[in-house]
């Protein structure tokens, strides 16, 4: 058995940086399925929050009521409020560990516009950020090489727990399929988000909701999922990301009669009202027939930008034009739609990252989560653009504090390794059994397109009715499935499998979750239920596993001196 | 209908690799990825390779194409077919796992040797350390890089030497030599000028060509040579043999080859001296001496004018 004092799972900006926290000390292990500089923290493109008032006035008042009305008043502020805090040290922090950033000309980190907030906040490399953070943490993780050890390519198939404690994970070598159990003090989950079950979506292939599921298969509940952020920008077709950046820049939204129509819908911030308001515009113009040529897709337009500028603040973006969709966005406007970019809800967790398993703020012994797999929840109903890169940082330092507090304290717990293993050596063998001539790609794509079409941007009773039963019905169908590959040498179609079924779990929550809100609210709108209703749904949803199917509870929102009002930009 | 000819591998079934082909039909505005993708979920589910992100930003896909490094999710399939057919081979110089599926662990290692990370001057500030934007612009190219391993797979001194460190592990170092808040330059390009550092690097340029990002590892291999030879950092055949070039060119306006190898090795360097001969008695026996008296060209006014536009 592997014995680590702290494991990490997930190697993004929340899984290094809570390595960093916990390494001083204590033997560390970060486990990813990829490895470290591929984690999808390093596509986020923008920025990163703080109100560090490089260029204009700024102050965490003002972030943390930005943050508050763009989640449409269902963030827990007490959590909002030490978030936006900590945001400004924790940026020069990240500049001290050797992070490059753009600076203003006296050598200042630059910071520019972001949608929804009301000053210039975004700090940025250029359209890089992400990739930028990633990589500076990666350097102190390879400089701390001596008590961090990374696995990499190595799958999270199961938490231990016992009663109220949490006792290690049960793994796999992708490379070897070696099963493994890993023995720890304390877990961190910094899994990521899952919007690969949406077909239409920027998230890379990773994205599959493996750690969210490990939590609620052993009996965690998870919060909000039913809040799935819709980014204005995604390619047509393929739904990779044109960071909202180049809207801060000063890019244009035209539909297909020419028009720039956020006028309609958004007077005051146009182009730059918070994400889900933009992606409803967008899909109200397709709806409307308004798209480009009729179609499901509207342009973003940069030409008036120019050439220098487009090179020096948005050089990716143009580069993925070409090579994309081979359209030079100096000379043509791209075209986009909405994509699935974000997931709000998660695993619970209090303010310092330790995950909370009811409605009490009852913590799980020795289990902490950070970054997008987890639900503070900060974001509340719809996260503004940069605030997740600082969701990162911030909490994944808090959860690693905090493991590293609690650590010290605890002792080893004693595990069935033999039980263990076999469990997932089982799930291997059953997939390797299967026999059915049906492929996963035609189940995976069937899921995809029901998220897309029936649980996105617009949602009512009729529509998510539908999904689940599809879903349902998916499931079964998944269970006999077409095998071609049983070895055990780098079985990518086993792990894709294992994958499948995890997300087609997580879809039916997604849906079932926003079945239950019969109001709209930030990334979840409903058709049939148009008006936020703060009386019967200012409450987080909580979803547990049940005996036959999904149970759905609800806790209060932790209000503080921000009172609900009506939300217009 | 396309031919994807893609090179297997699985130890596991059969000790030797083989070319396997496939027959796709290249949808309007596919990647090679979403290629390869199709392929292994329609027709064979143990094709393997690895991808994550396909926005050219994780790094995780690249594979030869047609013999070369590739960024699989960044090029259009349809530009990539040459007489109908894609081949696909795994990275180069890099130990094959299975199929396109290579072992990255040199890769890192080497990485790892260049200290990959900032050594500032002092203790933080409060605030940020202040840079330029003309000191951010150093180090913006380098840290484009996404590790994908392209330029160390299509590296040829890779192919002959492994103690090179290669084009990437270099541009990461050209990341801190860079940088302006970084305080070991000295320490970094001595280290650096040392065997299989950059001046081991031929000049072939062919890690520019593979790059799929704005990082171009030999432009930053030869910023570091700038830096190490302003730095002082001359005690290495390496950069005795590139003052030994320019100072010819200077004088004569040509390159004179008799001086050159004895320059480059060092007058007091005996033992290497010794080394020279050898070559210097093949080259004898195949008449391919150069004249004893080195000649200045014609023109050579102009040469010296170039330099002293260049303040050299």
């Amino acid at each position: 058995m592997i014995k680590h004092d702290v494991v990490i799972v997930g190697s993004g900006l929340a899984g290094m940086r809570a390595a960093l926290e916990t390494c001083k000390g204590l033997d560390v292990a970060i486990l990813t399925k990829v490895y470290p500089t591929r984690s999808h923290s390093g596509a986020a493109q923008g920025g990163i929050a703080a109100s560090l008032g490089s260029t204009e006035s700024d102050s965490w008042e003002e972030h943390m009521y930005d943050t508050v009305k763009g989640g449409d008043f269902l963030s827990d502020q007490d959590a909002v409020e030490e978030y936006v805090k900590a945001a400004p040290k924790v940026i020069y922090e990240l500049e001290h560990l050797g992070c490059i950033f753009s600076r203003t000309p006296d050598g200042k980190i630059a910071q520019r516009h972001f949608g929804g907030h009301s000053k210039p906040r975004a700090c940025f490399a250029a359209d890089r950020t992400g990739h930028a953070i990633l990589h500076a943490l990666h350097e102190q993780i390879l400089k701390e090489g001596k008590s961090v050890k990374i696995y990499s390519e190595w799958f999270m198939h199961s938490l231990i727990t016992e009663g109220n404690k949490c006792k290690g994970v049960v793994v796999s070598d992708i490379q070897t399929g070696a099963v493994e159990v890993i023995q720890a003090k304390s877990v961190i989950f910094c899994t990521g988000g899952y919007g690969r079950v949406c077909k239409i979506t920027s998230n890379a292939f990773a994205s599959t909701a493996d750690g969210v599921m490990a939590a609620f298969n052993a009996g965690i509940p998870l919060e909000d999922a039913e809040f799935v952020q819709f980014h204005p920008s995604g390619l047509y077709r393929q739904g990779i990301l044109f960071s909202e950046a180049a809207r801060s820049e000063g890019g244009y939204l035209v539909n297909g009669k020419g028009e720039r129509f956020m006028e309609k819908y958004a007077p005051s911030r146009m182009e730059l009202a918070p994400r889900d308001i933009v992606s409803r515009a967008e899909q109200s113009e397709i709806d409307e027939g308004r798209g480009i040529d009729g179609k499901d897709y509207i342009y973003l337009d940069l030409r008036h930008l120019g050439e220098k500028k487009i090179n020096e603040r948005l050089p990716q973006i143009r580069q993925l034009g070409l090579d994309f969709i081979g359209v030079d966005c100096v000379t043509d406007p791209l075209p986009i739609q909405p994509t699935a970019h974000y997931s709000m809800g998660g695993i619970p967790t209090n303010k310092f990252g330790q995950v909370i398993i009811d409605d009490q703020g009852t913590p799980m012994e020795g289990f902490f989560a950070a970054g997008e797999c987890a639900c503070v929840s900060v974001h509340g109903a719809n996260r503004l653009g940069t605030n997740s890169l600082l969701e990162a940082v911030v909490f994944g330092q808090r959860a690693g504090k905090a493991a590293f507090e609690y650590t010290q304290k605890a002792s080893f717990e004693n595990i069935n390794e033999g039980q263990e293993k076999a469990r997932i050596l089982e799930t291997f063998e059953d997939i390797f059994q299967r026999d059915g001539t049906e492929s996963y790609n035609v189940i995976r794509n069937e899921m995809k397109e029901v998220m897309t079409s029936h649980c996105g941007v617009y949602r009512s009773a009729k529509k998510l009715e539908h999904c689940i039963e599809t879903l349902k019905k998916l499931q079964v169908r998944y269970k006999k499935g077409k095998v071609t590959d049983r070895g055990k040498l780098f079985n990518t179609e086993l792990y894709e499998i294992i994958e499948l079924g995890n997300m087609l779990k997580m879809a039916e929550i997604i849906a079932t979750c926003a079945l239950s809100r019969e109001e709209s609210r930030g990334g979840h709108h409903r058709t049939d239920f148009p008006k936020r209703d703060d009386d019967k749904f200012l409450k987080h949803t909580l979803v547990y596993p049940g005996k036959d199917g999904l149970d759905i509870k609800y806790k209060p929102v932790t209000l503080g001196k921000h009172k609900p009002v009506e939300r217009t930009y | 209908m396309a031919t994807f000819k893609i090179k297997r591998y699985n130890p596991e079934k059969q000790a030797e690799p083989y070319y396997e082909e496939f027959q796709y039909d290249i949808p309007a505005g596919s990647t090679v990825l979403d290629c390869m993708n199709e392929i292994k979920w329609q027709q064979d589910g143990s094709l393997t390779f690895r991808m994550s992100c396909r926005s050219a930003i994780c790094g995780s896909c690249a594979v030869k194409v047609n013999g070369h490094a590739t960024l699989a999710c960044q090029k259009q399939a349809e530009n990539m077919v040459k007489n109908d057919t894609i081949v696909l081979e795994p990275l180069g110089n890099m130990k094959p796992l299975k199929d396109l599926a290579v072992d990255f662990t040199p890769f890192w290692d080497k990485i790892n040797k260049v200290t990959p990370y900032l050594q500032p001057r002092s203790a933080p500030p409060e605030k940020e350390r202040r840079q330029s934007p003309a000191e951010f612009k150093m180090i913006d190219d380098t840290s484009t890089c996404i590790m994908c391993g392209s330029c160390y797979s299509d590296c040829n001194v890779l192919e002959v030497d492994d103690n090179f460190l290669g084009p990437a592990a270099l541009a990461k170092a050209q990341r801190f030599v860079g940088d302006s808040r970084d305080s070991k330059t000295l320490e970094r390009v001595k280290q650096l000028s040392e065997y299989g550092g950059i001046w081991d690097c031929t000049h072939c340029a062919e890690c520019v060509e593979r790059c799929p990002k704005p990082a171009e590892p030999f432009y930053r291999i030869k910023e570091i040579m700038a830096v190490a030879l302003e730095k002082g950092v001359h005690d290495n055949v390496g950069a005795r043999h590139a003052i030994s070039f320019v100072n010819s060119v200077k004088h004569s306006g040509s390159l004179n080859e008799n001086k050159l190898p004895v320059e480059s090795m060092g007058f007091f360097n005996i033992k290497g001296l010794l080394e020279l001969v050898p070559v210097g008695l093949r080259m004898l026996l195949k008449r391919k001496v150069p004249p004893i008296l080195h000649k200045s060209i014609e023109n050579v006014q102009d040469v010296r004018r170039i330099f002293r536009k260049l303040n050299q």
